[in-house]
């Protein structure tokens, strides 16, 4: 009887266990199920992405929609390439359609935030976002804001 | 001057040899293969190592998580972003506290009482009588310790995470009064599945091996006498404690610093 | 006809050190079959570790240990558990498994090298236990039991697969006279009647040259005397005296070696 109660214990620490991860996997994570990995890549140039890193949100009127992937120096361009992840239910952004690098709250975090157009043509994958607004960068707010006292 | 430099050498040799013989002793637990009686002693192993480890788990967890959004609110409310705090802890915990409290937790309550059964059974001939029974006793005795020990930590780390994250909820929502909505939506927004889950697992699986390796090993290698186990109980917590740190350090860089 | 015509064990040229230290060097033993052999020998000289070297547990740095033909240090890890089958050993301390219960500790053996049902099971661990006279104590954990009986306990387990060679280290050491003579008794009775070969390993002379059929004498890595009891107690030789009679002093020094006594006083 004694070895019972032990295989007992051993189940129950073993279902805790895996009901830990679960836990953490849905209500922590926020991983949902059937969402799954499917989404398609759309590419934007910016001249400046003031600190938008890999995983930062890309949302359209401030509900998420995917992440951003990759960021790399295009060495036609020299502009920044980011790489976005947008959930393949979200096939109605427009060809037209605007990125900007956004910014939540005065110290949060930067992300993108995409404004549809009027084209008929939808972005499929592999699609590059042709209108796009970088990141506001202080230093230059500051250098412009003093250059405009100057010259008044 | 040159006999200063022999016992250095002499020493480092020495470190060598015990750090082989302990590497044997791995692949042998690791490869051996389960005879007919395997799956009972692994239970029980799971039940002495892992079961009686929840306590100390679920009660530091608990602690650390309330303690964790406490000090978090009082720095974040001055930035008026107390919302955070539930990012803030569960960040810390999964991808750092978590397996690394939890490991070290784990070396002092089962990685010592590990070794000084090993060693016991050592001192009192119970690994010489198996052997002349033709039993190894790497198999019977040191494999499935080895095999609970590892599977045990993940499995503690994880149920570290989630207490301690109820933890920081109870402070920081119950009592502290932050909004339970953007609590969560701020967690679930920063926590990652496969990046920050996943990565806490595999940093709790690797310090599992490591401080059940070191205990079984020490245990083993143990002087058999109570002198001989009282150090070997000791050097198992002063190892594994490090070695988790130094591999936690290295872990991360690999993981989380974009090398 | 001489003992050692038929022997079971044949050690030759056998060199063993720790360290610096000699235990054993170029030491010839033969164990003759079927009967009591012991080896004594003061504390520190070794016996046990002969014991170790013959089970395959150390390994000789020179020499042979042929055990029926297979010479141990010269096999390999599966092979000596396949020998092993065929020895049992009762150690110094028992080394009962704590974790199990006497009947468990001596079905354990079986359970290991048999295919055996748990009825049939049963009946031989009852039978080894009888024969130790423990049958009535089979469900009592080794932390119940006293000294003398786990000893007794660990007797049933090693002689619990017939093993034709049995080991007894250190026997009688710690013993009360009553568990003693029980032992004494017991170890020449299951020798008789299961017809093993036993070594003995002990410095307990009177209980010990009682029942062996053979002793070695060891002392400072070499076999000092040899031959039955009558043998040793007819031998001339001074060291063997003062072993025999357990005088403090002789050949065998009183002191551990040391600087001048009076000289290290006086450094003081």
């Amino acid at each position: 009887m004694r070895i019972r109660g032990l295989e007992l214990a051993v189940g129950f620490f073993m279902l805790a266990g895996a009901l830990a991860l679960l836990v953490l996997a849905l209500k922590v994570s926020g991983l949902t199920l059937s969402e799954g990995s499917r989404s398609y890549k759309v590419y934007a140039l910016f001249e400046n992405i003031g600190g938008l890193t890999s995983r930062s949100k890309v949302t359209m009127s401030g509900v998420k929609i995917g992440h951003v992937t990759a960021i790399v120096l295009d060495e036609d361009q020299l502009m920044a390439r980011v790489e976005m992840a947008i959930d393949s239910n979200v096939n109605y952004l427009s060809l037209d359609s605007s990125a900007s690098i956004l910014t939540s709250g005065l110290l949060g975090e930067k992300y993108i935030g995409i404004t549809t157009g009027a084209d008929e043509e939808m972005l499929q994958d592999g699609d590059f976002i042709e209108d796009t607004q970088s990141a506001l960068v202080l230093e230059e707010l500051i250098g412009k804001f003093l250059f405009n006292e100057a010259t008044e | 001057m040159f006999t200063k430099i022999q016992a250095l050498g002499a020493a480092g040799l020495d470190k060598l040899e015990a750090f082989g013989r302990s590497g044997i002793i791995l692949s042998q637990a690791v490869f051996a293969i389960p005879g007919r009686q395997a799956w009972p002693l692994f239970i029980q192993q799971l039940y002495s190592v892992g079961v009686l480890s929840l306590i100390i788990i679920i009660v530091s967890g608990l602690f650390i998580g309330m303690v964790l959004s406490l000090q978090g609110y009082t720095i974040l409310v001055d930035y008026g972003s107390e919302q955070a705090v539930g990012q803030m802890v569960a960040l810390s915990l999964v991808r750092e506290l978590s397996p690394v409290v939890t490991a070290l937790l784990f070396a002092g309550r089962a990685g010592s009482a590990l070794t000084a059964e090993i060693g016991l059974m050592k001192a009192t001939e119970q690994l010489s009588s198996l052997e002349m029974i033709g039993v190894d006793p790497l198999r019977r005795i040191i494999a499935p310790r080895f095999w609970a020990g590892m599977l045990s930590l993940p499995l503690l780390s994880m149920i570290f995470s989630v207490v301690g994250i109820w933890g920081g909820m109870l402070v920081g929502v119950d009592w502290l009064g932050i909004y339970e909505g953007s609590f969560w939506s701020n967690m679930q927004n920063s926590v990652d599945f496969s990046e920050d889950v996943v990565n806490g697992l595999i940093k709790a699986l690797v310090f599992g091996v490591a401080v059940t390796w070191i205990a079984v090993y020490q245990g083993y290698d143990s002087v058999p006498t109570s002198e001989g186990i009282s150090q070997a109980t000791t050097r198992t917590v002063v190892y594994a404690s490090l070695a988790v740190l130094g591999l936690d350090f290295i872990l991360t860089a690999l993981m989380f610093g974009d090398l | 006809m001489s003992y050692l015509d038929d022997s079971i064990i044949d050690i030759r040229q056998l060199s063993f050190a720790r360290g610096d230290r000699a235990i054993f060097d170029a030491v010839d033993i033969r164990i003759p079959r079927g009967k009591i052999t012991a080896v004594m020998g003061p504390s520190g000289t070794g016996k046990t570790t002969l014991l170790r070297l013959i089970g395959g547990q150390l390994k000789p740095d020179q020499g042979q240990i042929v055990l029926d033909n297979d010479n141990i240090p010269a096999l390999s890890r599966k092979e000596l558990f396949k020998v092993r089958e065929k020895m049992g050993m009762l150690f110094q301390s028992g080394a009962l498994f704590t974790d199990m219960s006497v009947f468990e500790n001596v079905a354990f053996p079986i359970r290991v090298h048999t295919d055996l049902s748990e009825q049939m099971i049963r009946d031989v661990v009852l039978m080894k236990l009888h024969a130790v006279g423990l049958r009535g104590a089979a469900d009592m954990m080794p932390s119940e039991l006293s000294g003398g009986m786990a000893r007794r306990v660990a007797l049933a387990r090693a002689i619990a697969l017939d093993p034709d060679l049995v080991m007894y280290d250190e026997p009688f050491t710690g013993q009360d006279p009553i568990a003693m003579g029980v032992l004494v008794n017991l170890i020449a009775r299951l020798n008789k009647a299961l017809g093993h070969t036993s070594i003995i390993v002990s410095h307990d002379i009177n209980e010990t040259l009682a029942i062996a059929d053979y002793i070695y004498l060891i002392a400072d890595a070499k076999v000092l005397a040899h031959g039955t009891a009558e043998e040793l107690r007819g031998n001339g030789s001074e060291q063997v005296r003062q072993f025999l009679d357990g005088l403090p002093d002789g050949p065998v020094p009183f002191h551990f070696p040391a600087d001048d006594y009076l000289d290290q006083l006086m450094q003081g």
